[in-house]
């Protein structure tokens, strides 16, 4: 090694704009080291999309296809005209045709079809003498929510199909109970609803992930024993770790809702600029809980599970899985605690209905006392010794 | 700042207990600026701790002092800024390259030009050609250059070393003690802590630290002194079975072989001749009486204080 040349002049050390400066030389190594690590770069992109994807089209509640068998017991030119309009809205696809009760039961016993639709003897006499008869519709309840969601469209489908075959006179009367009914969403595509949903969780569990293994993975490599021993403060650690995710938040949000609305056609009504400032609002608080769980936590493991120990109930009681409202008292105090509860409640009101700030300043607010609430925790739990 | 008497660490009773086990007993210590301070002992003797406590990473339980002026419980912000502490384990970020290591500490100081620091620096510690490999990349000689540079880079005034050469070729250790030594006569105080007796001799004080009690200190001729030692050097056949005979005997208190002879040391040298005495005539056995050396006198330090603290 070469002996150090004494006489060089040494470099004139900044007092000023020490938080600042110091919060960017972490930010700095931070950003580097996301970039060196290819695989959660690459998940950055590859999560949201795949999430998307599976959510947009596998998983699509809609029924679409379902396999489906009649048990025609009257061969009339309105039974006909009926099941031509089941078949065109292709939520059904008629398999069999079946005149016996038990070939039909059987059917659907077997798992060979998941809907049946009898018509039963005399239907179209009754039904000109406005009798109300009953269209019997058997469906495969086993999954509930294709079944009920099968239900609610075959009684809008067959009332086009009676409208159309003039039966019904203007007013048209109804003749079945079946009652379907979706605002905002009238052709009840599960992807309007998902998609904005799915930004909220999506984000929920990257940000979380990303800051949790942060101090935590600096004291595994023992990395955090050089930073203490550094003039660095506990807030300027926070900061640097979080902001770049913000950006990475960001991207993603961007991504997910680009591919919602290029590809499953979900409209943004409202403003893009509320959108973008509560959505970073929203990636900031969650950055601000993993960073805290990562203070809180001795090891990677931890953190993970610890992790998903937060981020389940987000998915369970902020209203993406279920209808918030339905659930019971309790549920919904913690659902409230919850930042995915305000985000999505932003998010799907912005984008499907065009929701102002005056609309959902309650939310933002929750939003932002979360975070301070888990920067603060974070900030006093940050060990500054190794004691 | 540090009181103009010349001291950069003071420390008085400095005390520090983990899970009930004391780590660290009432352990006092002065450090002359400007100088090379070698911390020797076995392993878990307290030495990384105590290079904590002074850096201000750990919080002592009882005790006080000040570490360039600064009280080590009140000001450990400040001293944070002033001191340059390396680490026994490679504590840089694996994943970052050599150049983006030194602008992130450089910029965590706050020196004016990051870049311009970083660059200079990679060109003293000789890893020019090397800025961009990545740091887990680097042999464990070329990972120690750069740690020490890390640390050195914001100029601090004391430097706290902890296991500095561990695992580290003889070639890039003394290429290291030379830099050591450069930077002492800049007048920067050297706190490292060792296992190698040559790099004890190459320092200007030493202390002996061990089961957390400092048991000796002062310059190696010093320590020496203080140990009154009698050390005789045996050469000859069967030094196994003149071992196992002497061992044990009144006044002898370490037998230990070093290559092809036997050093025989005892505290009372009466005792100690009396015991030899037998052996001393016997044909193939040359003895002479020789000063102990440091080696010695920290063996036999390490075994009386295991009989007095465990």
């Amino acid at each position: 090694m070469s002996a150090v040349d004494r006489h060089e002049p040494q470099h004139a050390i900044r007092e000023r704009f020490g938080f600042w400066r110091r919060s960017y030389a972490m930010l700095i190594k931070e950003f580097i080291q996301l970039k060196r690590d290819r695989v959660s770069f690459a998940m950055i992109v590859m999560l949201p999309v795949m999430q998307l994807l599976l959510f947009g089209y596998a998983i699509n509640t809609t029924p679409h296809n379902l396999p489906s068998a009649v048990l025609l017991q009257e061969d009339s030119d309105l039974a006909r005209s009926i099941l031509k309009a089941l078949e065109n809205t292709a939520y059904f696809r008629f398999l069999y045709e079946v005149h016996d009760v038990e070939d039909f039961d059987n059917l659907l016993k077997s798992g060979k079809v998941l809907f049946g639709v009898e018509i039963p003897r005399g239907f179209e006499r009754a039904v000109r003498r406005g009798d109300k008869p009953a269209l019997l519709v058997a469906a495969d309840a086993t999954d509930p929510v294709a079944a009920s969601a099968a239900i609610g469209s075959l009684g809008m489908v067959v009332q086009t199909a009676l409208k159309h075959d003039l039966y019904i006179g203007d007013p048209p009367e109804m003749p079945f109970e079946i009652r379907a009914h979706a605002r905002y969403n009238p052709a009840a595509a599960s992807s309007l609803n998902i998609v904005p949903g799915l930004v909220g969780t999506i984000l929920t569990m990257t940000m979380l992930i990303f800051t949790a293994l942060s101090v935590t993975r600096e004291v595994e490599r023992g990395t955090m024993e050089a930073l203490l021993s550094m003039p660095i403060r506990p807030v300027e650690v926070m900061f640097g770790k979080i902001i770049p995710y913000v950006l990475v938040g960001f991207v993603q949000a961007f991504l997910i809702i680009g591919i919602g609305v290029g590809l499953f056609g979900v409209p943004v009504l409202g403003n893009l600029f509320l959108l973008a400032l509560l959505s970073t609002l929203f990636i900031t608080t969650n950055l601000a809980i993993g960073y805290t769980i990562s203070t809180l936590v001795q090891n990677q493991l931890q953190a993970m599970q610890m992790s998903m120990m937060f981020f389940l109930p987000s998915i369970l009681l902020s209203g993406f899985m279920f209808p918030f409202a339905g659930m019971p008292a309790w549920a919904q105090y913690v659902g409230e605690c919850l930042p995915l509860t305000h985000y999505l409640r932003i998010v799907r009101a912005i984008m499907l209905k065009g929701a102002s700030m005056q609309n959902l300043r309650f939310d933002a607010l929750a939003l932002a006392m979360l975070m301070l609430l888990a920067m603060t925790i974070a900030v006093t739990r940050f060990r500054r010794t190794l004691d | 700042m540090n009181g103009g008497n010349g001291i950069a660490i003071d420390v008085k009773g400095l005390t520090k207990s983990f899970g009930g086990r004391e780590v660290v007993h009432d352990l006092s210590m002065q450090v002359k600026r400007g100088s090379i301070y070698g911390f020797l002992g076995p392993n878990g003797s307290g030495k990384t701790t105590t290079i904590r406590i002074l850096c201000g990473l750990l919080t002592p339980d009882s005790g006080e002092g000040t570490c360039l002026g600064y009280d080590i419980r009140r000001d450990a912000e400040k001293i944070k800024r002033q001191v340059g502490y390396m680490t026994q384990r490679f504590s840089l970020y694996q994943d970052l390259s050599v150049r983006e290591n030194l602008e992130f500490v450089a910029r965590l100081y706050g020196l004016r030009d990051a870049r311009g620091a970083a660059r200079d620096m990679i060109k003293r510690i000789g890893l020019s050609g090397r800025e961009e490999q990545l740091a887990g990349e680097l042999s464990g000689g070329w990972k120690q250059r750069l740690a020490l540079g890390a640390c050195t880079l914001p100029s601090p005034k004391l430097l706290l070393l902890d296991e500095p050469t561990a695992g580290v070729d003889p070639k890039a250790r003394r290429d290291f003690w030379n830099e050591i030594h450069a930077l002492a006569a800049d007048g920067l105080t050297v706190l490292v802590s060792t296992h190698y007796m040559d790099e004890a001799e190459r320092c200007h004080e030493i202390a002996y630290i061990a089961y957390g009690h400092l048991l000796v200190h002062g310059t190696v001729d010093e320590v020496i002194a203080k140990s009154a030692l009698t050390t005789y050097t045996v050469t000859g056949e069967d030094l196994n079975e003149l071992t196992a005979a002497l061992t044990g005997k009144p006044g002898i208190d370490m037998v230990a072989p070093f290559g092809t002879s036997l050093h025989v040391s005892g505290r009372d040298v009466a005792a100690l001749e009396a015991s030899i005495a037998p052996w001393r005539e016997k044909s193939g056995l040359h003895w002479h009486k020789s000063s102990p050396s440091l080696e010695d006198v920290f063996i036999e330090l390490m075994s009386r204080s295991k009989d007095n603290f465990q």
